[in-house]
């Protein structure tokens, strides 16, 4: 895929890439609606959320926090904790954004661990296609609100159960890592961060381990990296 | 329960805070270079993250009820399978998510 391919076959390349997200967003955000709307918010407020916000975890723990009536300090602390992880994200992608200025500010919007996903997961020829990079995020966003406006406003009519579909989503996260395996070959980030998220979401419970365990599965594996605070070889620095 | 009010001004609050979160790195590295000490984080970043994220989804699973994660573990084992021998991410996640659908299923969960 270059520059110079057709928006029509760009666009059915973001498609087809996005599809596992398709199934999840959709499956998670017909939850999300539901329970919004359960929690004795109307529909439009829960798009709205979905829309201004975009971050799964996030908003069903705002549903919690308005139901316990936090204050909006705690919500915003709590929403802190949860996203911090989103901080160190766009760490490797400053350069793939920086060439697409007018898309950029999108594509750091809709950051989520998904989107994420997919466009870290790709090659330089992706990374370099700013279009193909926003369709994605675009694509993503959409199907995240469009899950969210089903459940609010059709949720309790759907005769069939939707959880397990949510799976897609575990199964995107296993082929994803499986692919940085087969990219890095070196076990140790991996051992490291599946032993860490065991132990992190042992001592702090489901929920709240994400970030933990990724704070500390980088700097273990930065500790048991010899070089790994210096400067990189200049073929290790994208862009 | 926060009246629906309160709730919007909460909700703009809240996406203000993931926006930043989200934006800090371009913000802070966008001009001048990231400091050396910080590039381990971003060749890292992507193999734990995909790592965590995915060791986390089976963080929910109850593993001390029947049928002990067994639809997660078995659903996860076959899409690393696939995947490895085919290497079509679709094919793996479409046929782990249909197995898993499925193994609920027989066990009426």
């Amino acid at each position: 895929m270059d520059r110079s391919s057709s928006t029509a076959s760009v666009f059915s390349h973001a498609l087809r890439a996005s599809v596992p997200v398709f199934l999840g967003y959709i499956a998670i955000g017909i939850g999300f609606g539901l329970l919004a709307v359960n929690a004795g918010y109307p529909a439009w407020f829960a798009v709205l959320m979905s829309v201004v916000m975009y971050a799964g975890a996030a908003q069903y723990i705002a549903i919690g926090l308005f139901a316990a009536g936090a204050s909006l300090g705690e919500m915003a602390l709590v929403t802190l904790i949860v996203n911090l992880r989103h901080a160190a994200y766009g760490l490797s992608l400053i350069g793939p954004f920086k060439l697409v200025p007018r898309l950029r500010p999108y594509l750091i919007f809709s950051l989520t661990d998904e989107t994420y996903a997919l466009l870290s997961s790709v090659g330089d020829k992706e990374k370099s296609n700013g279009r193909w990079m926003f369709l994605v995020s675009l694509l993503d966003q959409s199907y995240w609100v469009l899950g969210t406006l089903i459940g609010a406003v059709a949720g309790s009519f759907i005769p069939f159960r939707l959880e397990g579909l949510d799976f897609a989503l575990t199964a995107l996260f296993i082929v994803l890592t499986i692919e940085q395996v087969l990219r890095i070959r070196d076990p140790k980030p991996f051992i490291v961060s599946v032993l860490a998220t065991i132990a992190a979401s042992l001592l702090l419970g489901a929920r709240n381990s994400i970030v933990a365990a990724m704070v500390a599965s980088v700097l273990v594996v930065a500790l048991l990296e010899p070089g790994a605070f210096k400067k990189p070889e200049p073929k290790d620095t994208p862009l | 329960m926060t009246n629906l009010q309160d709730a919007v001004v909460a909700v703009f609050i809240m996406a203000a805070v993931i926006l930043a979160s989200r934006a800090l790195p371009f913000l802070l590295f966008s001009r001048r270079k990231a400091p050396a000490a910080l590039s381990f984080v971003e060749r890292y970043m992507p193999p734990v993250a995909m790592t965590v994220l995915a060791a986390s989804s089976f963080a929910s699973v109850r593993w001390v009820e029947f049928p002990y994660g067994g639809p997660e573990v078995l659903a996860g084992i076959a899409v690393a399978l696939v995947h490895l021998w085919k290497r079509n991410a679709l094919i793996s996640i479409f046929g782990g998510t249909a197995l898993y659908l499925f193994l609920r299923f027989l066990l009426k969960i």
